[in-house]
């Protein structure tokens, strides 16, 4: 499954790639994408571990940017 | 400014403004010598001084040290903002406050532009792609009503105002008027629409009002598409922005380890103290975030997005912006895309008349059919048939007509025809689909149609030679005669032709073979039947985006227009923000470096150290936001649209 997560106060550069490479690193992540200028994420994980998946891509993006809002887009 | 934007200036301001108030303490012994007060003399200046700066250091800095203590709890330890204030503190504790407070300040200055700058260039972006419509008025059960465009079915009727956006894709039943398309074309002439023409959503309408029954969806609208596009073109980095984000990840740790080694290390050799050292390792840790390339890279490319889509140019990727500045080779399919994919009368050549007495015989003998062909020579002729004159006409089928016209057996049709009736014919006759002409049995003459070469293809290849394109190739279906004769017109540097199209993807990499390691190969088609090759090549470019979904869909870079003059705009526009890439990484590293070797060695200071963090990225950023700005490549033009 892939889905687009719109990353709200995402404001620094250098932590857009910090939390790529690290989201990239967790188990089931088989792409992730940041897009600093758009805002937002793009996700893909197995279907059945989705949910999972993005709980702890979500954790681990906060450690870096304690600000950040996600928002689900279809 | 945002909220948080507002907070942190009012901030700056504030410590600031204490930070003024401190500096004289700091140097009161100059201030006493310039101002003569007593009060500069007085002992409790000696307690104050450092309560002061103090409190502007915490006024400024207390985010930033509560962050890096959070991040370290979280296990992240080095970041810009333990750097930070390892630095700051660090400084206090050398009895250097006012440098502490100085570089915390700037920073922060930094770090609100940089936030600023974004937010800046994200809603430039946003107003430039501002083509999203925001209503509809639909006609639901004889009133007309205004809705959110995305609740418009297909075949639901809409009414377009002067003045308005067209909301969604569909064809005019009733209305004509002028479309200003600027928005997704870059062109500035408005386009003529009339009964049952498409129109496309995202254009605004200027003088009449339009009925439209609606053909898409909104989501499948092309404004929708358009949208989408740009907005995801981002996701794909360049060679350029993925070597950043891994020199980033190594730049940082070695700088801090330098720092390090750099406090600890020298004093044990040299004997000299480590507050001199620990000083010189402080600067070190400030210049230590790569912010400014950071930042600044996806900047400039976002711009020079933004700034091609304006231009009329869809680049989906920043890759492919990249790309397109290393291009050089161009290679080009014929019809459709260099020339108009229509038929003209060409050439005339007459026989004991007049080249127009010629035109009229054949125009009267095609009357009756509406193939191109007859159509391309009535055009010609252009005045009304009289179709009194006209008798006995006899089709005949893959060779021409027999008709009587005036009296008089007039044949026209191709070379099989003048075989069959046994005419001798002017065989030398070359290029593309000829129509000879017989009256009374005696040849009259041949009348040639050619697909016509579009305006602005020999500006278009041209300009491409004066971009720096080494090789502008053609490869066509066509006749080896139509084929080099097209080729000669635009002077382009090879041409290959009567090619099936499996030969058309061999030749291509034959092409692809003569690049250089980092040039790029460009094909340009109308992305219908150019799959093969669009695929293969480095960038697939396809034209006539406005309308054509297949065109959208298969292509790397779009044109919304039909011009093949808008490729060397993409790539001059790619050009520009390459070099802006370029001068951003030079200049960033330049300086950095130097400050980190003088810092090392003593001559510079933590003030110099600012500099190269947050001096660097303002200039670095704002440097980047010029890749937005492409009117010097968009030149108005007047053209006529048919």
């Amino acid at each position: 499954m892939k889905k687009i997560i719109k990353l709200e106060n995402l404001d620094c550069a250098n932590c857009a790639y910090k939390i790529e490479n690290a989201i990239a690193k967790l188990d089931g992540v088989t792409e992730v994408k940041v897009n600093f200028m758009g805002q937002k994420m793009i996700l893909e994980a197995p279907d059945d571990r989705f949910d999972t998946v993005l709980t702890e891509a979500k954790k681990t993006a906060k450690k870096i940017e304690r600000d950040l809002q996600f928002l689900i887009k279809i | 400014m945002n909220k948080k934007e507002k907070k942190l200036l009012k901030r700056i301001l504030i410590a600031g403004f204490v930070f003024l108030l401190a500096l004289p303490l700091h140097y009161r012994e100059a201030a006493f010598n310039v101002l003569g007060w007593e009060l500069f003399q007085s002992p409790v200046l000696d307690y104050i001084e450092f309560p002061t700066f103090l409190i502007s250091y915490i006024i400024i800095g207390w985010d930033i040290i509560k962050k890096s203590l959070q991040n370290i709890k979280n296990g992240q330890v080095f970041d810009e903002n333990f750097l930070m204030t390892v630095a700051t503190v660090g400084a206090f504790f050398l009895g250097e406050y006012a440098e502490g407070v100085a570089v915390m300040l700037f920073y922060q200055v930094g770090e609100l532009f940089q936030s600023y700058a974004v937010s800046r260039s994200r809603s430039s972006i946003a107003e430039l792609m501002d083509i999203r419509p925001d209503y509809a008025n639909v006609k639901r059960d004889g009133n007309l009503v205004q809705v959110d465009p995305e609740e418009v079915s297909v075949g639901d009727i809409i009414v377009v105002k002067p003045g308005e956006r067209v909301p969604l894709d569909g064809m005019v039943i009733d209305g004509h008027s002028a479309l200003d398309t600027s928005a997704l074309t870059g062109e500035s002439v408005p386009r003529d629409v009339f009964m049952g023409e498409n129109v496309i959503s995202g254009c605004i309408n200027q003088t009449g009002i339009l009925t439209v029954e609606v053909s898409k969806q909104f989501g499948q609208s092309t404004v929708a598409k358009i949208l989408e596009l740009v907005e995801n073109a981002s996701d794909k980095k360049s060679k350029s922005e993925n070597f950043i984000t891994r020199f980033a990840r190594y730049y940082t740790p070695f700088v801090v380890y330098a720092a390090l080694a750099l406090a600890i290390i020298p004093p044990l050799v040299t004997g000299q103290p480590f507050m001199t050292w620990i000083y010189r390792a402080l600067t070190f840790l400030v210049i230590s975030c790569p912010c400014a390339l950071v930042i600044s890279i996806p900047l400039s490319f976002f711009g020079g997005i933004g700034g091609a889509s304006k231009s009329g140019v869809l680049v989906k990727g920043s890759n492919y912006l990249e790309m397109l500045s290393n291009t050089e080779i161009v290679v080009f399919d014929k019809t459709g895309t260099l020339t108009k994919g229509n038929f003209v009368v060409s050439e005339v050549s007459a026989q004991n008349m007049t080249k127009e007495e010629l035109i009229e015989v054949a125009a009267y003998a095609e009357d009756y059919s509406s193939h191109p062909i007859a159509t391309s020579i009535k055009n010609s002729y252009g005045k009304n048939i009289d179709a009194s004159r006209i008798a006995d006409i006899e089709e005949i089928a893959g060779h021409g007509v027999k008709v009587m016209i005036d009296g008089k057996e007039v044949l026209a049709g191709n070379a099989k025809l003048m075989k069959l009736k046994e005419i001798k014919y002017n065989d030398t006759t070359p290029v593309g689909t000829v129509v000879y002409v017989a009256i009374g049995g005696k040849y009259a003459g041949y009348i040639q149609i050619a697909d016509e070469i579009k305006d602005d293809s020999p500006q278009a290849i041209l300009d491409l030679k004066t971009v720096g394109i080494k090789q502008t190739v053609m490869l066509t279906g066509d006749t080896d005669v139509v084929g080099k004769k097209v080729a000669a017109q635009l002077k382009l540097d090879k041409v290959f032709t009567e090619l099936l199209p499996a030969d058309k993807v061999e030749k291509f990499e034959e092409l692809m073979a003569q690049k250089s390691k980092k040039g790029t190969i460009a094909f340009v088609g109308d992305g219908i039947n150019d799959a093969p090759v669009l695929a293969r090549a480095d960038i697939g470019i396809a034209m006539g985006g406005l309308g054509s979904d297949a065109a959208i869909e298969a292509a790397d870079v779009v044109i919304m227009t039909d011009e093949p003059s808008k490729i060397a705009t993409a790539i001059k526009i790619s050009k520009k923000t390459l070099r802006i890439v370029r001068q951003n990484i030079v200049f960033a590293l330049l300086v950095k470096g130097v400050v980190l070797v003088l810092g090392a060695l003593g001559y510079a200071n933590m003030w110099g150290a600012v500099f190269a963090d947050v001096g660097v990225s303002v200039i670095a950023i704002l440097n980047s936001i010029r890749s937005l700005n492409v009117k010097k490549f968009n030149k108005p033009v007047a053209r006529f649209f048919p």
